[in-house]
């Protein structure tokens, strides 16, 4: 009886047919707290310092690289966020731009001259100098209420209908821009919106930071980079926490089987709308930066398709694994930029600009291909694993030990689920 | 004191009213089934005590609370919890994260409780311990049954209610799970089941409501109603 017993609890972990991600989980999780910095440090530093090493066969040609990564650190944030939603409590958020205006524009609101609730001149009580960081709180607070409001009506809905729904969302935020003329300025956007003051030098007026830092390697797009990575760890810790945590498990739950979960005892409405109103609030911590980066702000920015391609990275990349999503969101920013100004690839001439054009062909074609060979994903997540993760491997490595010593039962999973419940 | 009563309960599914005002009740420590064809409303009862369907009129009392407007997450922590009707189990957690799922609401005080709560769970379900670590999605309908019942027994239900435990399952895993129905019975678990499976649930329960397309048209004791003329012809097949 013991026999199969063991058996059967060994397979998830030592799963011969594993696929490349599990093996690296698995690896990654066999590692000590230590080990795991001292790889982990590295790799972020190497991923910070690609816009400055310039790798030829990674750099841009049409456009400069290190504004890619800066766009690139902004979609991963998003697709973070969007993950929240869609990967973990499943579900179908079409109209994620419209938190990413929302942030942008309150942003640019309260900081552009040609808005009319702008707070940075004189005598007023934003300080030039700190206007954009101290503005950026106010956007991500404004953006979860915006989530708050937007999801207390809609997630009674299930499925389709939440998905049309939210995508309307994301048009009426748009809309709203656009003929809102007295306050958002219309079509023509806000101009001049703060962003971050440090470094101004003389042959630098404007600070590293500034649009107007386009000179040299480390540019305004790496600074703006950077500053995103740091918020990207941020968020993933945070993020990454709650998905441990009880509410984690409650979006788990609801994701495999709504009525289900209800029916445990998790109160569904209450946690799905928890799930909208953080991933809002990082999709309007996004729009920030964007709104930092590029200055300037106008309704056209904020389109539908985005919200498609956001999912699309989030899909690509892997529903419900972060490093997944963040990937997916390399690919969309990246690939479409790779090929602009491009005349030619490894010796054959190619019109680069026409398929960046075409971008969105190729994404729909990817994602008809993704479905059919791999539909969880390039990085799929490992739902168990991703709950439990390392409470599993431990508990398996002490009983592999035990069982070195003497023949014990090896009952590995009742330990993890008791200290599930400790916890 | 019944531990469950209902009375009056209309429950409707927009304009089609689905019950017409049932009256049930069930004593602590009691099996009760609920016995009727298709679309007699025994699912649309069960939804209604765990709170996901509202009443449009009547009550519900629960030990001597009225819980008629009582949120349904609410009432799991008050003791009320359902193995769902076509087993509901999260298909792509372990069987052992779906039990775990089981006390996301109730919460054990430490973890000899949880570990004795769990043995009990394996000692009535050996089957759950082999298979713990497979996904629920991958299991069999009889499997995925006793994962159902296995959840709920780990919010340590004081009403435990079964939607159709016997649905689509083999003759032989059928008997199986009616056996370990009455094993948790007889441990002190109130037990209200519904069911189609007249035969099986009528032997083995105390008593027992007949419901007709939305009402309930006979009650008594379990093995009183398997005996009426009328039952036997309308739901064992014999004349």
């Amino acid at each position: 009886m013991s026999t199969p017993v063991k058996q059967t609890s060994a397979t998830p972990l030592g799963r011969p047919h594993a696929g490349v991600g599990d093996r690296f989980r698995l690896w990654w999780n066999a590692q000590s707290r230590p080990a795991q910095w001292a790889f982990g440090v590295p790799f972020i530093l190497f991923i910070a310092l690609v816009p400055i090493l310039n790798i030829p066969v990674l750099t841009t040609v049409g456009t400069n690289f290190g504004a890619v990564m800066a766009q690139f650190g902004m979609i991963a944030l998003i697709a973070i966020g969007l993950n929240v939603v869609v990967g973990q409590a499943g579900l179908l958020d079409l109209g994620y731009v419209g938190f990413y205006a929302v942030g942008a524009y309150t942003v640019a609101l309260l900081t552009s001259p040609d808005s009319p609730w702008n707070q940075t001149g004189e005598g007023n009580w934003l300080s030039q100098d700190w206007a954009w960081l101290a503005v950026l709180p106010v956007a991500v607070c404004i953006t979860a209420i915006s989530g708050l409001l937007l999801g207390s009506p809609t997630l009674r809905l299930r499925g389709d209908y939440l998905a049309i729904v939210t995508l309307g969302f994301g048009e009426i935020v748009r809309l709203l821009a656009d003929n809102l003329g007295e306050i958002t300025g219309g079509g023509r956007g806000l101009s001049q919106v703060a962003y971050p003051q440090l470094g101004q030098t003389e042959a630098n007026p404007g600070g590293l930071f500034s649009a107007g830092n386009v000179a040299g390697r480390i540019n305004s797009g790496v600074w703006w980079f950077w500053l995103s990575l740091v918020l990207i760890m941020v968020v993933l810790l945070f993020v990454g926490n709650l998905e441990r945590s009880r509410v984690g498990r409650a979006w788990v739950a609801i994701r495999e089987d709504e009525d289900a979960a209800e029916i445990m005892g998790v109160p569904t409405f209450k946690f799905k709308l928890w799930a909208f109103t953080i991933g809002a609030a990082i999709g309007g911590l996004s729009g920030a930066l964007y709104a930092g980066q590029v200055q300037f702000v106008t309704p056209t920015n904020f389109n539908v398709i985005n919200s498609v391609l956001f999912l699309c990275a989030v899909v690509l990349g892997g529903q419900g694994n972060k490093l997944g999503v963040i990937l997916g969101a390399f690919i969309i920013v990246y690939l479409p930029n790779f090929f602009l100004g491009r005349t030619d690839l490894f010796g054959i001439p190619i019109n680069g600009n026409e398929i960046a054009n075409y971008r969105y062909l190729f994404f729909g074609l990817a994602l008809m291909v993704l479905m059919i060979f791999r539909p969880q994903g390039l990085l799929p997540a490992r739902q168990k694993l991703l709950t439990y993760g390392r409470q599993l491997y431990v508990a398996a490595r002490r009983t592999a030990k035990r069982q070195h010593g003497d023949a014990g039962t090896g009952d590995q999973h009742g330990t993890t689920g008791a200290e599930e419940v400790s916890r | 004191m019944p531990l469950l009563e209902i009375k009056d309960m209309t429950v409707g599914y927009g304009r089609i009213e689905a019950l017409h005002g049932i009256s049930l009740s069930v004593e602590s420590g009691e099996l009760v089934t609920l016995i009727g064809a298709n679309g007699a409303g025994k699912t649309t009862t069960m939804r209604a005590i765990s709170g996901v369907r509202p009443l449009t009129r009547g009550s519900i009392m629960f030990d001597g609370q009225d819980i008629t407007r009582m949120k349904a997450h609410l009432r799991v922590l008050a003791g009320i919890v359902q193995a769902p009707e076509g087993r509901g189990v999260f298909p792509g957690m372990t069987v052992q994260e779906n039990l775990d799922m089981g006390h996301y609401a109730r919460k054990f005080a430490n973890k000899a409780e949880y570990q004795a709560t769990l043995d009990h769970v394996f000692e009535l379900f050996p089957r759950l311990k082999e298979r713990r670590a497979q996904m629920g999605g991958t299991m069999s309908g009889g499997e995925q049954q006793m994962v159902a019942i296995g959840r709920a027994l780990m919010a340590r239900p004081r009403l435990l209610l079964l939607d159709e435990p016997s649905m689509g399952l083999a003759p032989m895993i059928i008997q199986q799970i009616f056996r370990i129905v009455s094993e948790i019975n007889a441990t002190g678990t109130t037990i209200l089941l519904v069911e189609q499976n007249a035969q099986q649930a009528l032997s083995r329960s105390d008593r027992a409501y007949i419901l007709e397309t939305g009402e309930v048209v006979k009650s008594g004791p379990g093995p009183e109603l398997l005996a009426d003329p009328a039952i036997k012809e309308a739901y064992l097949g014999v004349a």
